[in-house]
């Protein structure tokens, strides 16, 4: 940007009017993304990307305090990884890259609906390298992602669990292009470092496991909603006779995923029974202070929503007036030309060279807003980011919820169970000698609450530790967001300072030069 | 003729009520002239006029014609005899489809055929067209200043925006006029400029009956001939056309010259857009950051306070500078192009002229020949055809006058044109670059002013 002030009029429309049509070619905000992505190396713990331009002697024109130095100085992005510095020393991987699209085809179909069976999918090579230097290199499928977060999901409840990417359900060819895959290498590159960045989930075993582990992926597969719904059926019958039970280590997991079917109408049934019936359940949400946080979430989740909106017509609208101030310096740029060519007056000769210094600057402010809407995509991405983690909340919350259901659901059950048995034994009872039907059916009453016992107390174990994983976690997300926000503003600012000061001096500059047609009569004329 | 509180309401051909309805207003509207500086001062649609574009227009009129200094009469004591005219003070007039708006003209001379110093007439759009089609008509080979367009969307017609472009352009119109050498004698602007409103509206009505077919006699002439230069310029010989290799150029100048200068308007008024919604986002955006901060912390919650606030301090700077844009760049680069066309139609004039030229001299010798043969037959007759003959003669040789009047009018005129030009845009320029410049800098002030706050977090 700083190149010879002296260029032919010729290469300045060339190299503008090849900037030009980049810009016009993708005129939303996805494309300046994409741009700013552009910049190679890590923005996690790489070294400061050198500034795209030379910081010339003619920028010491900035009064004290001088922000041009500040500005072109790279802003450590923070998108990727969640926040920058500070994970980095935490964070169990030094880095991580997803690289290399390649098409691969599949011998066997295994999915159950004929006619989806994948002719070829997309493999991606991860390399990383651990805090304590090994380097790993491992292909990993779209499907395996899949798995991993599911995974993840299950065995970190109550944790804000980054959101993995979209499965994408649109038809095959659509799948395969190039952008597509693209998008989606990026994507998931950004998902990975953001896993590697939590504290807890940056240091489990399945991420570990998914980035080192060569081969197969040696995590259970989640098994698709048909073959859940058959085995849950089988169970049914024997559920229902009372002979199969739900046991404390599948009551850590909840009730709708799962294959249980008799589990799943239960939880309902308490569902109903907690809201449209109304009687009170004996374990309720207590917690006045999550209560409260709960409401400044959903406040937060919306102010974060509108913000982002704005932020992106922000964006759109710099890079307009970017544009449109390139457009108008390239049709002058072309006038003058003309006029130069065909002059046969001197003052024609003249008109043409002011025309000229005013093309010029044009497309000068022109190159300085298209940098300064880099820079703001890049800083305002915060938000875009942070509305992304409220889905990660949604889900913590979520499970505590069910967690609850689940408890509730047992405790119920707990209590019908001693009211069952209380009946049979005082009718036995009347009984002399006992009856002795009735009195094995008290002793798999007795059993079948010993279970189930057993399992509300894993459930309510569960949920505490639900509920201190909530706690922990909206803390270190309060610190997060602070921290986070207070940068994108710092950073925001300081670009705009930066590249409008720099803006105005060309201006100012073209400014002097014309002041001698300026005639600024003193309204005392009139 | 001057006014007085007391005039004699006369009723023309409308409705006794609309008339006295009308020469009411008009009359008050007259007799505001003492609190006139005030409303100016406050009008909004004003301060960019009076320090901008038009106002050089003051300096012009004493500069363009050293020469013309034998305007009759005594000389007033500053010296130079001047002429400066404003369009000030649109006013909406009328009711429903009838409504028009009307525009109180102030003329300040020093020169007695203005009947100085001051003189002010109420006058609306029609009232301009009919200056320029007369000024057209009469002036052949001069470079008619332009009109602002003449019609527009109904719903847009009255927006206050398209009221100052006009009253603005319609200002740099006349002013135009006045200060050309040869136009600021007319008769019609003099009738313009001092005639009472009711003589100038059946004045402008009387013509407007033999106008309408001229105008549209011109439009046709206009049509043919642009066709026909067209053609010449693509290279069709036809037979009655100027062969001047120099005009020829000429000619391909002015119109390549067109598509440039719509190109850069056409930008130009895309840029003032751009303003607008980044003013708007701005604004947005400001607000939005306000709603999060509320739900941030302390002293971060501020900080988003302090941010939104100059987001929209910043929205309307830029809806300002928008507007400001609009009238110091965008029009004076509209007005450079309707100058354009004024030159097309002044082509066309000259085209006609070389026609008629052509023709009358063709027919004078067929005329002669005819005499002669006559004349050698002793004929009854020849007498008739030397009257006749003699009387072709005469029309050709005015033909082939007016032509060449044209011919070297428009040689001056081009002359003047660039150089006006030149001015003009040197002067848009400026204001552009200035505006930017400002614009710039406030946008970097502001956003300067929170960065203490940020620091201390």
């Amino acid at each position: 940007m700083m190149g010879p002030e002296e260029e032919s009029m010729e290469t300045l429309t060339l190299a503008t009017s090849a900037a030009a049509t980049t810009t016009t070619a993708a005129s939303d905000y996805h494309s300046a993304i994409s741009a700013s992505q552009e910049i190679p190396g890590d923005p996690l713990l790489s070294p400061p990307v050198p500034p795209t331009f030379a910081l010339s002697p003619s920028s010491s024109f900035v009064d004290p305090p001088s922000y041009s130095d500040v500005v072109f100085t790279p802003f450590n992005p923070s998108n990727g990884a969640v926040s920058s510095s500070p994970s980095s020393s935490t964070s169990n991987y030094l880095r991580i890259t997803v690289s290399d699209p390649v098409q691969e085809s599949e011998t066997v179909s295994t999915s159950l609906v004929p006619g989806s069976g994948s002719g070829g999918y997309f493999t991606y090579l991860i390399t990383s390298r651990a805090k304590d230097g090994t380097d790993s290199r491992v292909r990993r499928r779209f499907r395996d992602f899949v798995t991993l977060a599911d995974r993840l999901a299950e065995s970190h409840r109550g944790l804000f669990v980054p959101v993995r990417p979209d499965k994408g359900v649109v038809e095959g060819r659509v799948m395969k292009s190039a952008d597509f895959i693209e998008q989606r290498r990026v994507a998931l590159e950004r998902y990975l470092r953001r896993l590697a960045a939590h504290p807890v989930i940056g240091k489990s075993d399945e991420l570990r496991v998914f980035l080192q582990a060569e081969g197969r992926l040696p995590l259970p597969t989640t098994t698709d909603v048909a073959s859940r719904v058959l085995d849950g059926a089988v169970r049914l019958p024997r559920q229902l006779t009372g002979v199969d039970v739900t046991g404390p280590e599948e009551v850590v997991q909840p009730a709708k995923g799962g294959r249980d079917l008799l589990r799943i109408f239960k939880e309902l049934k308490q569902t109903v029974t907690n809201e449209w019936v109304g009687s009170r359940p004996a374990v309720v949400e207590e917690d006045r202070e999550f209560l409260d946080r709960k409401d400044k979430m959903q406040d937060l989740e919306l102010q974060l929503t509108t913000s982002s909106e704005h932020a992106e017509t922000l964006v759109k609208a710099q890079q307009d007036i970017g544009e449109t101030m390139g457009e108008l310096g390239l049709a002058f740029i072309k006038l003058t030309k003309f006029e130069t060519e065909e002059a046969t007056f001197e003052s024609q000769r003249t008109r043409a060279a002011e025309m000229k210094k005013v093309a010029t600057a044009a497309v000068k402010a022109s190159r300085l807003y298209r940098e300064l809407n880099a820079q703001t995509v890049k800083h305002l991405d915060t938000l875009h980011e942070h509305l992304g983690i409220m889905l990660s909340v949604h889900t913590a919350f979520s499970d505590r919820s069910s967690a609850l259901l689940t408890v509730q659901t047992l405790m119920s059950d707990l209590s019908s169970l001693n009211s069952r048995v209380e009946k049979l034994e005082a009718a036995s009872s009347k009984i002399f000698g006992g009856d002795r039907a009735r009195l094995r059916r008290v002793e798999e009453l007795k059993e079948t609450r010993r279970v189930t016992e057993n399992a509300k107390c894993c459930a309510v174990k569960e949920y505490e530790r639900i509920k201190d994983n909530n706690r922990s976690e909206l803390e270190r997300l309060d610190h997060q967001r602070h921290d986070d926000l207070l940068s994108m503003l710092k950073g925001f600012v300081i670009s705009q300072v930066g590249y409008y000061e720099k803006i105005g001096s060309v201006w100012e500059t073209v400014a002097d030069e014309m002041h001698v047609y300026s005639r600024e009569v003193e309204s005392s004329e009139q | 003729m001057k006014t007085g509180p007391n005039r004699t309401v006369r009723c023309g051909s409308l409705t006794e009520g609309y008339h006295r309805n009308l020469a009411f207003l008009i009359s008050f509207r007259k007799r505001n002239l003492r609190s006139s500086k005030s409303l100016l001062r406050n009008c909004p649609f004003l301060s960019p006029a009076i320090t901008g574009y038009t106002s050089k227009f003051a300096m012009i009129s004493t500069e363009s014609d050293p020469a013309e200094t034998s305007s009759p009469g005594p000389r007033s004591p500053s010296g130079q005899p001047f002429v400066m005219i404003s369009v000030t003070e649109p006013v909406k007039m009328g009711t429903g489809v009838q409504s028009y708006i009307s525009y109180r003209v102030i003329t300040k001379s020093n020169m007695t055929e203005f009947e100085g110093p001051e003189k002010i007439v109420i006058r609306r759009y029609s009232d301009f067209e009919w200056l320029h089609d007369k000024l057209a008509e009469k002036y052949k080979g001069i470079f008619i200043p332009p009109l602002p367009e003449k019609s527009a969307v109904e719903k847009f017609r009255f927006s206050a925006e398209f009221i100052e472009m006009r009253r603005q352009a319609l200002d740099v119109f006349i002013n135009r006029i006045a200060s050309h050498p040869v136009l600021r004698k007319s008769e019609d602007l003099r009738t313009f400029l001092l005639e009472e409103e009711e003589r100038m509206e059946r004045i402008r009505s009387i013509e407007a009956g033999i106008f309408s077919k001229k105008s549209s006699d011109i439009f046709q002439m206009f049509k043919d001939v642009q066709s026909k230069v067209s053609d010449v310029v693509l290279g069709k010989e036809k037979p009655v056309e100027e062969s001047d290799p120099e005009y020829e150029k000429l000619k391909n100048y002015i119109f390549e010259l067109e598509n440039h200068l719509a190109e850069t308007q056409k930008q130009a008024f895309r840029l003032v857009k751009r303003h607008r919604d980044l003013g708007q986002s701005l604004a947005d955006f400001g607000k939005a950051m306000k709603l999060l901060g509320a739900c941030e912390g302390d002293s971060l919650g501020k900080a988003f306070s302090d941010l939104g606030s100059k987001g929209e301090i910043l929205s309307l700077k830029l809806q300002k500078e928008a507007h400001n844009l609009l009238m110091n760049f965008e029009e004076p680069l509209k007005d450079y192009v309707r100058a354009v066309q004024s030159i097309k139609a002044t082509m066309a004039d000259r085209a006609n002229a070389f026609r008629q030229h052509c023709e009358l001299a063709e027919t004078t010798k067929l005329k002669e020949i005819n005499l002669d043969k006559l004349m050698l037959m002793h004929s009854e007759r020849a007498r008739e055809a030397e009257i006749d003959f003699k009387e072709s003669k005469a029309d050709s040789e005015e033909a082939t006058k007016r032509f060449e009047t044209i011919v070297k009018t428009m040689n001056e005129e081009l002359v003047r044109f660039q150089e006006q030009k030149t001015a003009d845009l040197g002067l848009a320029f400026h204001e552009f670059a200035k505006g930017q410049a400002k614009l710039a800098h406030d946008i970097a002030d502001a956003w300067r002013g929170v960065l203490p706050k940020l620091e201390a977090l």
